[in-house]
């Protein structure tokens, strides 16, 4: 039962949406999701990972022995993330320093090592980056929802580009638990059983 | 056999292309990371240690050799006159190496301020090294003739209260730029020169 590309990208959106679907990678998703503006960077440099890895992965796949391919999957992955982490570095500074440790951790990320092993060593160049692509979009809405969710809550505001927005005013008593690391647990878990009991008709 | 050189072949050529890769990356944003580090890490304590200088400290910066390492120092001119210089230096934190950005007046050898730029010290405790400004005001004044201890080693610097290994990585931050300082000081005054107006 052959996809088309649409819906090899597409599945990366629900179908099988990396944190909640396939409950991958959830050291990221915890860690970094205080603000929307973490996450969604958190998910933007996953992204690019994942496509790059998977495409170079794929390219790869005839001439990389069986035997080895973790230790060729993780060269190629580490590389990317060392890429990433530069031009972070360079570009957009701000963030990487509260993105911190994370940024290089995405190397162990079970997603993207997971999506070399399951799809790209197994499919084509251009079907790989499509999927590449929808798992790693899939991934930064869910980061961006945990962590509006969880700043919105926890702080009272929406962080876009550096400037907190107050949403409900001076009067409101910040909910902090909803920041701390447990708050997090709770909040994948109340967004994992609404997305079962919107899929399960 | 085969297998076994085909598996040796393709990680070595793997290795290889990614080195080469990123150590291409690597010398294109070196430059652009450092400027991006002054800015944001260096640029806040040096802003606050030369409040009021009429220059920009972050741009008026100088390097010079010391022994075998490349000192990069900040300059900060009051009055139109260029007297006191900034450097940054390193203790022994708790979780790692605490930054510490020093100003030194050149009339009277005394600190002018001080700023911790990195660090990775327990929020909380170790980490109002950075956010205590009661903390980095005990430095101001304090002569860099004789070495830097907390109240405890025989100082005059009083520890944040549960983070003696904190104060004491950033008394020894400073006890080293006064060291370089100390064995510097005829060429920074040489130096100097140059920025008064």
């Amino acid at each position: 039962m052959a996809k088309s590309l649409a819906q090899e990208f597409a599945k990366g959106l629900w179908e099988e949406i990396p944190p909640f679907r396939l409950v991958l990678g959830l050291c990221p998703v915890l860690a970094v999701t205080k603000t929307v503006e973490n996450g969604i960077g958190m998910g933007l440099a996953t992204t690019f990972v994942l496509v790059c890895s998977n495409m170079l992965v794929s390219m790869l796949r005839k001439i990389i022995p069986s035997k080895v391919r973790i230790a060729c999957f993780i060269i190629i992955i580490a590389t990317f993330v060392t890429v990433v982490e530069l031009l972070m570095q360079a570009f957009a500074y701000p963030l990487f320093l509260k993105l911190g440790i994370f940024i290089p951790l995405i190397v162990v990320n079970c997603i993207v090592l997971g999506r070399s092993e399951a799809f790209a060593s197994k499919n084509g160049v251009v079907r790989s980056i499509a999927d590449g692509l929808g798992m790693g979009i899939g991934f930064t809405i869910s980061l961006g929802c945990l962590g509006a969710v969880r700043e919105l809550f926890g702080n009272g505001t929406l962080t876009f580009w550096e400037t907190p927005i107050q949403i409900f005013g001076p009067s409101f008593q910040p909910f902090a638990f909803m920041v701390e690391a447990p708050g997090a647990f709770v909040c994948l878990g109340l967004m994992l059983c609404l997305m079962n009991l919107a899929g399960s008709k | 056999m085969r297998e076994m050189i085909r598996m040796v072949l393709v990680l070595t050529i793997l290795s290889a292309f990614s080195g080469g890769l990123l150590a291409a990356i690597r010398d294109n944003t070196k430059e652009k990371i450092e400027n991006q580090q002054l800015q944001f890490v260096k640029g806040p304590a040096i802003n606050a240690i030369f409040e009021g200088a009429s220059n920009n400290p972050i741009a008026d910066r100088f390097k010079l050799t010391d022994g075998e390492i490349e000192r990069s120092f900040f300059v900060g001119v009051f009055d139109g006159e260029a007297r006191s210089v900034a450097l940054e230096s390193y203790g022994k934190g708790y979780g790692g190496d605490v930054g510490l950005m020093v100003g030194i007046n050149l009339k009277d050898d005394t600190i002018i301020g001080v700023g911790v730029t990195t660090h990775a010290e327990t929020p909380g405790m170790g980490a109002k090294a950075k956010s205590d400004p009661d903390f980095a005001a005990q430095f101001k004044g304090v002569s860099v003739k004789e070495p830097i201890k907390v109240t405890n080693d025989g100082g005059a610097i009083g520890a944040i209260s549960g983070a003696t290994i904190t104060s004491r990585a950033v008394c020894s931050a400073a006890t080293d730029v006064a060291d370089v300082y100390k064995r510097l000081k005829p060429q920074l005054e040489e130096k100097l020169k140059a920025f008064n107006k």
